[in-house]
């Protein structure tokens, strides 16, 4: 009996080093790990809770980004700050525009890029339903939603971006053949 | 062949963070059996390889697509080349343990724009690394210190610095900086997107733009070539106006995904003339001349230029782009 319960902890042993090998680290609690997920997935998976307007956005966009995108989210290039409206049927030109409403293809990326990395001075200081209102006013001035339409982790992914089929995969590389251009 | 780690190129989106790594973290988590948080001293414990392997921004040489610079450090300078050292990131995503469905690993730096790039399974267990070290010192702060994730051969922006996340998912992230930006924009209107390796690519160093020659006679012409895709197998140099090639030697050892240097005996007469340079990789990929890039994807692609590049001598000996 002895034997047979030796001989089952090694076999668990064997299981758990093979699993496991360096035992370095330590195990995260949920709360860690929810407390550092900043991911936003193209279909909205990890959008947190909050809700937005265009107009509720209006006057935040105007305090806290207005500064550098301007007041018609028309950009500044002399400074390098881009426009954020505009561009609509420029991107097969020779001059294209890539904005959000002429180029970006998932919404949710623009709720993810703002509460990441916006506003360029003072990151991490909009709350998530503050997130939300930007994000709708800079869909709104675009004519992507209307004015009114509250923006949050249902109804954001479900807005269709102009360019959202305007990409491709990488097509240097063709099977069995040497890389192309 | 090595960059001094002082001359690296430096490329931030939010400026360079300052990370006490007594306190630096990194979280496993997402995909996988366990959810783990490494400390710096604990990715140090595990077994370590050093490496040599070229970064280089995406947007490297990004003006040649309209207006072809006028030197070396205006036109290539984003790129460098160090031997790093570090932990295998294959060796962590094992130690977490890997569900089947993971197929990205979502990579995010510790910067004040929290720096975010999806990079697929497979080249996290193949080559990728979390490096510490440079050159036999720690990383500098403008480089990712305390540690920072090494993609070889894959575009800089995605070698995450500072690094803190690593989100094991189903999907990529699509994220601003793999739709909006790091994408190639083609003349069609449709953008290459998950255009991750450096094409090969090679400039020559010397003689080169805004350098000047002292007189007529014997000259080394030099340079470096890469690729993302492997070792450099062949450097040619033009000195008539790509006319004929002739091979030049390449500086042993070479290593993938690395720079080697090329050099090529010369005798210049005094004549006016123009040299150029080709790369071709292990893939049998050549380098392009600027007019064939530019007929394949137009001018606006931005990111990914390698085409040749080309320097004209003045009678007085000085270097101009051509």
């Amino acid at each position: 009996m002895l034997k047979r319960v030796l001989m089952a902890a090694a076999a668990t042993c064997v299981v758990w080093a093979a699993d496991r090998k360096f035992q370095v680290g330590r195990t995260a609690s949920p709360a860690e790990v929810s407390a550092r997920d900043y991911s936003v997935g193209a279909d909205g998976t990890g959008l947190p809770a909050g809700s937005g307007t265009a107009q509720t956005g209006k006057p935040l966009y105007t305090a806290r980004c207005a500064e550098c995108h301007g007041e018609q989210l028309q950009g500044d290039d002399k400074r390098g700050y881009p426009a954020l409206a505009g561009g609509k049927g420029s991107i097969a030109t020779p001059k294209p525009v890539k904005t959000v409403g002429s180029f970006w293809p998932y919404a949710p990326g623009v709720f993810d890029y703002i509460r990441r990395a916006m506003p360029y001075d003072n990151p991490h200081t909009l709350k998530n339903a503050e997130v939300y209102a930007i994000t709708a006013y800079v869909l709104a001035v675009n004519g992507i939603i209307g004015e009114a339409e509250p923006m949050n982790e249902k109804t954001l992914p479900r807005v269709k971006m102009p360019n959202r089929d305007g990409f491709t995969g990488d097509t240097r590389q063709q099977k069995g053949r040497k890389p192309g251009l | 062949m090595i960059t001094p780690a002082s001359l690296h190129f430096e490329r931030h989106h939010a400026g360079v963070p300052a990370i006490d790594p007594e306190k630096h973290e990194l979280l496993v988590h997402g995909l996988v059996e366990r959810e783990l948080i490494f400390s710096v001293a604990e990715l140090k414990r595990l077994p370590s390889v050093s490496r040599v392997y070229f970064v280089e921004c995406a947007g490297n040489s990004g003006s040649e697509w309209r207006s072809p610079a006028p030197s070396v450090q205006r036109s290539h300078g984003l790129a460098s080349c160090s031997e790093w050292t570090g932990v295998l990131l294959k060796t962590v995503l094992e130690e977490a343990g890997l569900k089947p469905d993971a197929r990205w690993i979502i990579a995010e730096g510790g910067d004040a724009c929290l720096m975010a790039r999806s990079v697929p399974v497979s080249k996290c267990l193949d080559d990728a690394m979390i490096a510490y070290a440079q050159n036999g010192e720690a990383i500098r702060p403008e480089q990712g210190y305390p540690i920072r994730l090494v993609l070889p051969g894959w575009e800089g922006n995605m070698q995450i610095k500072w690094l803190r996340r690593l989100h094991a998912t189903p999907d990529a992230m699509h994220s601003r900086e793999e739709t909006s930006h790091y994408t190639d924009l083609l003349a069609d209107g449709k953008a290459r997107q998950f255009t991750f390796e450096l094409d090969a690519k090679s400039v020559i160093t010397r003689p080169s733009g805004e350098q000047q020659l002292a007189g007529k006679g014997f000259h080394e012409i030099s340079g470096l070539a890469w690729s993302g895709r492997g070792l450099i197998t062949k450097v040619e140099i033009s000195t008539d106006a790509g006319k004929t090639w002739q091979a030049a030697e390449l500086q042993e050892p070479r290593h993938a995904k690395a720079f080697t240097r090329f050099r090529l005996p010369w005798s210049w007469d005094g004549a006016e003339v123009t040299i150029q340079s080709r790369a071709t990789d292990e893939t049998g990929y050549v380098q392009p001349t600027r007019e064939e890039l530019t007929a394949a994807r137009g001018e606006n692609s931005l990111y990914h230029y390698n085409g040749i590049k080309v320097w004209r001598i003045d009678a007085t000996g000085k270097v101009y782009v051509a």
